[in-house]
């Protein structure tokens, strides 16, 4: 095998406040191939996203190494990197179009093909006919897929995606689970998705990378051996439930635990 | 079509309001005793404008120190706004400085200022402008601070420059705040201009009452009233078109 893509190890980070120090990383170390879609999953506040901005650059980290791309091809971070957040956050005095243009403009790409390119995205995301409206005229779904339109835009080699379904109804959830899974084979990038949701990881994720909280650690590294395309058919055998079971005792949710609790505030 | 339409019957409705205010005035003056010095009729007070009051000097005038003094804030409030936001060191030092200097009622400057700079159109201009400045500049300084730390994460990661970010986020961003702050602001620079007229000037609506009160010309002071609420309305009215412009769904290319 290659070079991974991406190469974490030991990886720390700690917050500072004038009070008290916050170990928010530890010893986090994974690889990602080329290619692939990697979900991270964990309870909140365990560091997911921290691991995210320090892989986009946004937060520096106190030990460990961090290497994204090879020698063979280099990885410009300006350039290579494309986010969504949970919040669409998209310019709402902009048409969509111009929305999704926004990362060309900043990066200087040339007009006409960002253009051609924003175009095919927008189809690919299904949003052909909607150039011209402005976000507020979306709903929920439609705003997360201009902002993942958006993430695409300058072609970049690495998606990073901060539970970008997280505030959309679980229906929706869904349907764009589906469309991410899509999107991922045709635009064949590196994605890197952050989710709390372990079902959606198990779904979406050709490896799952769990993390724990306090003390902020990883926890396991699975790769999920499902064929792709992936159908919502597939939560319900019994290859899935293997997964989903093994992550939840992971995250310390024993199978059936929850049942007993439930029936005791139940008598309450 | 439908649009049109929808158009006339709003416009309809608020002339007819304010026309049903102008009858139910005329009527409350005929049929109750009310003296025509304390308050006079509608016809009374249209009248009025046949006097030889110059009003449409005085008009001028007044309107001269509202604009000015409105327009001068506009561009202070904004550029200080710029200056804090990009330099933060000055505001840290100094909002607090513009914060405490707001608390001074301005109208109690305005007999310094008259000592300071003599009356005259120039004065009245600056209390005007010292009226309405802060709400501009703080709504503004609040407008370019709310953009949303993870889109400038965003556009950090692709390495957007501090001329880039203000220009296509901060910038359009700010202005829904800095149009509520202007909206407020009228009101202030009319106010702050007739109060400098009241203190001390030789001409404008403000001065003209102040001549006509002596004579108890009360329809001439209820047409001034009507003087300077134009001018009010007709710059809010601006600031509302400006408003459109930038934010409505018209050209959005900011």
């Amino acid at each position: 095998m290659s070079e991974a893509f991406i190469h974490l190890a030991d990886v720390r980070k700690v917050f500072k406040s004038r009070k008290e120090e916050f170990l928010a990383v530890s010893e986090v170390t994974f690889d990602v191939q080329a290619g692939e879609l990697v979900s991270l999953v964990g309870p909140s506040g365990c560091g997911k996203t921290t691991i995210l901005k320090i892989l986009a650059g946004i937060h520096s980290y106190e030990g460990g190494t961090v290497r994204i791309g090879s020698k063979e091809s280099p990885f410009d971070p300006s350039k290579d990197i494309g986010i969504v957040f949970q919040q669409p956050l998209l310019l709402k005095w902009r048409k969509v179009l111009k929305n999704v243009l926004l990362p060309a403009e900043i990066l200087g790409l040339p007009h006409k093909e960002s253009l051609e390119r924003a175009h095919y995205l927008l189809e690919m995301v299904g949003l052909q006919g909607f150039e011209d409206k402005y976000p507020h005229e979306l709903s929920g779904g439609m705003q997360q897929r201009t902002a993942i339109a958006r993430a695409l835009i300058h072609d970049p080699k690495l998606v990073l995606m901060d539970e970008p379904f997280g505030a959309l109804d679980a229906l929706t959830r869904e349907k764009m689970n589906l469309e991410l899974l899509r999107i991922w084979r045709e635009s064949q990038k590196t994605i890197l998705f952050v989710t709390h949701g372990i079902q959606e990881a198990v779904f979406l994720g050709t490896r799952v990378i769990v993390l724990t909280s306090s003390p902020a650690r990883m926890a396991d590294n699975i790769s999920i051996d499902l064929p792709y395309p992936r159908t919502l058919d597939m939560k319900t055998h019994e290859e899935f439930g293997k997964y989903t079971r093994h992550l939840y005792k992971h995250l310390g949710m024993e199978v059936g635990n929850s049942d007993k609790s439930g029936e005791k505030s139940a008598i309450k | 079509m439908n649009d049109i339409s929808k158009q006339v019957r709003r416009y309809g409705w608020i002339i007819l309001i304010h026309l049903g205010v102008v009858i139910i005035w005329y009527l409350w003056v005929s049929i109750s005793k009310v003296p025509d010095y304390v308050m006079p009729s509608p016809i009374a007070t249209i009248l009025s404008l046949g006097e030889d009051y110059g009003w449409i000097h005085n008009t001028y005038v007044t309107a001269v120190e509202v604009f000015g003094g409105y327009f001068l804030a506009v561009v202070a409030g904004v550029s200080m706004a710029l200056i804090f936001n990009w330099f933060q060191l000055m505001e840290k030092m100094f909002m607090p400085l513009v914060v405490s200097l707001n608390m001074i009622p301005k109208v109690a400057l305005g007999p310094l200022f008259i000592v300071w700079l003599s009356y005259g159109i120039g004065p009245n201009m600056l209390i005007s402008f010292s009226i309405c400045f802060l709400p501009i500049l703080l709504t503004m300084e609040r407008g370019l601070r709310e953009a949303d730390p993870d889109l400038l994460d965003l556009v950090r990661t692709l390495r957007a420059s501090r001329w880039q970010i203000f220009t296509k986020i901060q910038l359009p961003g700010s202005l829904p705040y800095l149009f509520s702050g202007m909206k407020v602001a009228v009101i202030l620079a009319v106010a702050g201009a007739i109060v400098g007229e009241f203190i001390a000037s030789s001409e404008g609506l403000g001065y003209l009452m102040m001549q006509v009160q002596v004579t108890m010309d009360t329809a001439a002071m209820f047409m001034a009233v009507l003087l300077i609420t134009a001018i009010g309305v007709v710059l809010y009215g601006i600031v509302l078109l400006l408003e459109y412009f930038f934010l409505g769904y018209g050209p959005n290319e900011i």
